[in-house]
Formats: structure tokens, sequence, C-alpha cells
């Protein structure tokens, strides 16, 4: 009758043979385990891969990834505040004006992305289905603490084989708010105040100068907003827009997106009357 | 990664009727930061003669030096202007000396010709090999955009304002694709008659 029967199925439904079942599981992967991804067929994948990226002249064999961002989270009197640029760049060429850097895991958790794109972006997926099967196990929210060593545990089991991420994870759980700051090498630590990428030295001048604990909420927006500005302006592969999310007691809420030539033209403009005042 | 790109640079110089126009980013950095935004690679040669240098920021300046002694040379010897042909032949000769270590320049020449009027553009490789088309050429390393916007915005015989605005969204639109390109631009526009440069106002990200 079907193709199925001609080939010597007998019943498709109920056949239950060990050798389709491990074939299965043997080429899918991450399709039926999403921590499992293909890996060379060697002893010591890490080892070997690393040994990988030259080709027979010697010459760096590297794959270009999606790369640069510029991302910052600090903790302060109202919660915790997170705000991000929006470029992703290969190479020189900009791929895209719109990325959306912070990932919305659930009504009290958000993950900022920095790194390899794809990386960020597949690994914050599986962490939200992982909070998401906690919660229905136990019939409560996973805590900060908790969710950041799930990720941080994931990536180690690659660690070495070319991962690259670098995120912070900001919630509010049992214990209050929480801002945690976890990479692909395997750290994992809570803070205060992180900024992550390669425009983080440009957000930290700003960041750092202008923190306090005791901001108001408008305070803490406008200078995480400030902060992600001017790391857009001096770094060449941040841009875009910046996002601003604030994480509080009843969960996250998204203040505003701000495109950064608008913010140049405002800043310039009170700068500009500024100078004009004194003189 | 090439040493071309390592400051980082955006230029197109295109044709008119009876007029031409050569558009530059500002930006000066080295690799992902940014020093300046009003870094000079346009240089004037002559009444009617423009050269850009975009590519490696230290031979732009060293490149402009060696050729305005050269141009000035030419000058004092001959008695007259040089003309946006010889110049190009000048620049590509200067930059063949060098052809086992060169300067890391790709030059954009836009000028008309100062007896007939003529628009002339012309681009070059770093060791000179010049090329001088009907339409508009590129430099710098949002060159692969600047191609794509030029191909489909350009178009025969623009006036001198159509031709601003053909170059100033083609420079621009371009460069907001590159990551090491851009924070702010200057156009110039030549006629016979006048030149006129304006800045533009563009995204600073």
């Amino acid at each position: 009758m079907a193709l199925a029967e001609i080939c010597g199925f007998k019943n498709f439904d109920s056949c239950n043979n060990g050798i389709l079942d491990t074939n299965i599981a043997k080429s899918n992967f991450n399709f039926t385990n999403n921590l499992e991804l293909a890996v060379p067929p060697y002893s010591n994948p890490a080892h070997m891969l690393a040994q990988l990226n030259k080709d027979e002249t010697g010459r760096e064999i590297k794959i270009k990834f999606d790369h640069g961002t510029t991302t910052l989270g600090f903790q302060y009197q109202g919660g915790v505040v997170l705000a991000v640029d929006s470029r992703a760049t290969g190479g020189s060429f900009i791929g895209s004006q719109t990325m959306k850097k912070i990932v919305e895991i659930n009504d009290f958790l958000l993950g900022t992305l920095a790194g390899g794109a794809a990386d960020c972006v597949y690994w914050d997926r599986v962490l939200a289905k992982q909070c998401r099967m906690y919660e229905l196990r136990n019939r409560e929210r996973i805590s900060v603490a908790a969710a950041s060593k799930l990720m941080a545990n994931m990536v180690y089991n690659y660690k070495g084989m070319g991962l690259s991420m670098g995120m912070m994870l900001a919630g509010w759980d049992k214990r209050g708010p929480q801002l945690y700051y976890v990479d692909s090498e395997g750290t994992r630590t809570p803070g205060k105040v992180f900024s992550v990428g390669s425009g983080s030295v440009y957000a930290f001048g700003v960041l750092d100068s202008g923190y306090k604990w005791d901001l108001t909420d408008e305070e803490a927006y406008e200078l995480g907003r400030r902060s992600i500005y001017h790391a857009t302006h001096r770094d060449a592969y941040s841009g875009g827009i910046v996002r601003v999310y604030h994480m509080k007691s009843t969960g996250w809420v998204h203040i505003d997106n701000n495109d950064c030539m608008d913010l140049h033209y405002k800043y310039k403009e009170v700068k500009d009357t500024a100078e004009n005042e004194i003189i | 990664m090439s040493i071309l790109s390592y400051n980082g640079s955006a230029m197109v110089a295109m044709k008119g009727k009876n007029c031409v126009a050569i558009a530059t980013d500002k930006r000066f950095g080295i690799q992902a930061q940014t020093i300046s935004m009003d870094f000079p690679k346009v240089f004037q040669m002559g009444p009617h003669l423009f050269i850009g240098l975009p590519g490696l920021a230290t031979d732009t300046q060293t490149v402009m030096e060696k050729l305005r002694f050269r141009k000035n040379l030419y000058e004092l010897k001959e008695n007259r202007h040089i003309t946006p042909t010889v110049f190009a032949s000048l620049v590509s000769n200067m930059l063949y000396e060098k052809r086992f270590g060169p300067f890391f320049v790709e030059p954009v020449i836009a000028g008309l010709d100062s007896k007939t009027g003529e628009p002339f553009v012309c681009n070059m490789d770093l060791i000179g090999c010049p090329n001088a088309p009907e339409d508009f050429v590129v430099g710098g390393t949002a060159s692969a955009q600047l191609y794509g916007m030029c191909e489909s915005l350009w178009e025969p015989d623009l006036g001198p304002d159509d031709l601003f605005e053909t170059i100033s969204q083609a420079l621009i639109n371009a460069f907001d694709r590159d990551a090491i390109s851009g924070w702010g631009a200057t156009v110039y526009i030549i006629e016979k008659d006048k030149i006129t440069t304006k800045e533009l106002k563009t995204r600073m990200d």
C-alpha cells in the first residue's frame, strides 16, 4: 500500500527497533537534543579543532562571524537597566542596523547579546527553553543565579572550540534584582556594573563617571542611553539604534528605542548652546 | 586585514553636463576607533582640478605633498595650469615608481579641462593603473557599496544641482553600510566659473 510497507515495514508507528532509533539520534544531533552540536569525530574535538585552523601552507583559515557590539547593564536603587546598540557587522560590512540584542527570555529575565551573533541567538534560545522547562517542572520561576549557571555550563562544554559570546543576564527573582555576566570562556560572575563588546571601553568611560546607586529611573535610562551613544560614536562596529530596558519588581519594561543619528544631533544642539552661553 | 582598510574611507567622483563632482567622507580612524571627524582627503590641484586620496591616511598626506611638488614643477616649467589628463598621467607615473613598495592610496581625480571645459573623472589602483570612464569612479573601503549606488542612481547629462543630489545620496547610502567610513561628508561641485563646496549632515555612528 504505502512505500514503507513495500520496503518491508510491517507497522511503522510501533516500529521500535534499536537500529532506527540510534540512526535518528546520530544523524540529527541538536534536532533531538539542542545541547548537542555536530563536532569533528576526534576523541578530543577541542584540541583537534585548534589544529584545523591552519591550511597546508600554514595560513590561518578563519571564518568571519558577525562581531562588534556595545551592551551595558547596571544595578541601582530602582532595579536593573540594560542598554544596547543594534549594529551587526561581518568584517567592515554592516549587515544590519536593526538587530535586537536584548532577548526577552521571560517576563522576569532578559539576556544581552555580544560576540558571535549566531552563537548568542542560538544559546539564548536554548536557555529560554530550559528556563521554561524549569518553570513547568517546579511551578516557580528559575532564579537568575540558576539560569546563568545553566548558560555557563552549556557553553563550557564547547570551550576551546570557537564559541564567542559575552552576555549579561538581568532578572528579578526571590532575592531581588540580579545582574550576571556570562561568557564563552566559562566566566560567570554577579556584579553591579557591566559593559560588554568592542565599544565597552567607551561606554565604561561615560557609565563609570555618571554611575551612583541613588539614580532616579529617568537618570538611569539617560545614563545608559548616553553611554551607548558615546560608544557608537567612537566605535566603528557599534551603531544603529539605542534600546533601553528596565528590570523592575513587576518584570521587565521596554523603555524606548532611539536612533543614534537623532541622539547625536540632540546632544550636539545642547552642547552648542551651552558653549555659546559661556562665551 | 589589508593595510588599505586600516583607516577607512569612501570617495566618489561623477561626470555631469559641463560639470563634475567629487565627494568624500571625513573619517580618520585606526581600525575600529574613530579618531577624527574632519580629516581632509580631497585636495585642490588647480582652478578646476581636484584629487582625492582614499586609503592609508599617512600615505594620503605624503602622496598629496609629492604630487603638489611635481605639479608645481610642471607649472613653473610650462608656465600654464596642468590639465586633468596630464595630471592623471603624472599621478600614474609617480605611483608606478613605487611598483615594488607602493603607497597605499587609490586616487580619485575629478576636473574640467581648462581649455575645452570637458568633464574628466579618473581613478587608479595603488600602483597607478589609470581608469577614466564616461560616468563615475569610486574608491576607498566602501567602494563595493558605492558601485552599487552609482550604477543605480547615475544618469547622463545631469546639471550641477541634480549631480549634487545624486552624488550625495550615492555616498551617504554607501558608507552607511560600511563600518569604517562616514562621520560627515564633503561634496565639491566643479563648474566652469564656480566651485561649490557643501558639507553633508550624516549619521555619526
